[in-house]
């Protein structure tokens, strides 16, 4: 059987972390291909409804990244995000969602290498921890219905 | 009791408001919400310790507010909700009148809600013994353990919403449960829907939540869904040093501090 490659979604802010990604290419740095990137304007964008949304959909891990703090183009986007993550980390702790599996960062747009590193180890940890059945279950995923239209 | 009943009747008579809301004798042994629009209905009114419906639920429907200035008796978690309602410019001391009862079952008249929010400061919001103690069972276990937990206690939920009829701070006219496009949440009783749509409602009471146990006791399969917020109540505390409803409108999650102390962003 073939090794297991981990699914990983990175929800990213548009004006740090996507750079810092671009950077990374364009810097010729190698990293894992297992990362498909979502663009947001900023972190303060990024519903908690869609990391759950990307568990659904099958995602293994999920990166969050955005702006250091004080470097949110929107001036607070950022701090704003960082208290909706708290409490969505702790409340997806108490309901057993594994927490390993979303990982969170703040990644410039100067750190390309930083980013390398981030998916890497990330895709790294959920290789280990292996495919997230427990949510998939819960999940089932219906088969997609043909559009006639 | 008869206290309240004259400042009720009072209330009406003199034009103050057009409608005192509060509890009268429902089927069985349970209590139900009443509206007082004239005098001799304030007779029904009653008070007793099976009243723990939160009736702050009514003053931001449109059906009870189109009827004009409101009068509400509230107990503490009432009190809150009422004050936490004010701060998200729902009620203000021209469109509502608090008649406060305490444990002992006293009435406090209330001139205005700056005085609601003064004895509502006197009290934390506390976790009772019997929920802290399942709490701590909770936190004991492992990841898997709790989520196997939350999937077993969730599955019977059909998804009536009572929890969410039930809470004075799900007021919004359109939720995001009834958004279908698109579709945040399966509305069929599924394990995912159900974990989706008790996570969400967790989420969105994230300090705004004061603690009634309304949902819970409005839940008709005993779900102990309430908690959850009791969950992000003590998560709140020792995150952000805990929160007390309050008017001056800085919930939780709508402001910061530069210096928010986590242990997990890289």
């Amino acid at each position: 059987m073939a090794e297991f490659e981990p699914k990983i979604v990175a929800f990213v802010c548009n004006w740090c972390t996507y750079a810092g990604a671009d950077l990374t290419g364009t810097s010729r740095i190698k990293y894992a291909s297992n990362v498909r990137i979502v663009r947001f304007p900023c972190t303060g964008r990024i519903d908690y409804m869609l990391l759950l949304k990307a568990f659904d959909e099958g995602a293994d891990g999920i990166i969050v990244s955005g702006c250091h703090p004080n470097d949110c183009h929107y001036t607070s986007g950022n701090f704003h995000a960082r208290r909706r993550w708290m409490a969505f980390r702790s409340l997806c702790d108490f309901i057993g969602i594994d927490t390993r599996r979303i990982k969170f960062s703040w990644v410039s747009a100067a750190e390309g290498a930083k980013w390398a590193d981030i998916v890497n180890t990330t895709v790294a940890s959920v290789r280990e921890l292996g495919p997230y059945d427990e949510y998939k279950k819960v999940a089932k995923k219906p088969v997609k219905e043909e559009s006639h239209g | 009791m008869d206290d309240l009943r004259k400042r009720a009747k009072e209330l009406i008579d003199t034009s103050a408001v057009k409608v005192v809301i509060g509890y009268e004798q429902g089927t069985g042994n349970k209590t139900r919400a009443l509206f007082v629009e004239n005098s001799e209905v304030a007779d029904k009114l009653i008070f007793d310790s099976r009243c723990v419906q939160n009736l702050a639920a009514y003053v931001t429907k449109q059906e009870v507010k189109s009827k004009g200035k409101m009068a509400i008796t509230a107990t503490l978690p009432v009190m809150r909700a009422i004050i936490q309602l004010a701060s998200e410019f729902q009620v203000n001391d021209d469109n509502l009148i608090v008649i406060g009862i305490t444990p002992e079952s006293k009435i406090i008249d209330f001139k205005n809600l700056e005085e609601v929010e003064t004895y509502v400061h006197q009290f934390q919001i506390e976790i009772d013994a019997r929920n802290r103690e399942i709490l701590d069972k909770l936190d004991k276990m492992t990841p898997s353990e709790r989520w196997k937990f939350w999937i077993d206690e969730l599955s019977p939920c059909f998804k009536c919403y009572a929890c969410r009829a039930a809470c004075p701070m799900c007021y919004c006219s359109r939720c995001t449960v009834d958004f279908n496009r698109p579709q945040w949440i399966p509305v069929s009783s599924n394990e995912l829907g159900n974990l989706e749509w008790h996570f969400m409602r967790a989420m969105h009471l994230t300090g705004r939540c004061v603690d009634c146990d309304a949902c819970a006791n409005a839940c008709p399969l005993a779900i102990p869904i309430n908690l959850l917020t009791k969950k992000m109540i003590e998560d709140a505390k020792s995150d952000f040093g805990g929160y007390q409803p309050s008017l001056k409108g800085e919930n939780l999650l709508s402001t910061f501090k530069p210096d928010d102390k986590e242990n997990f962003i890289q």
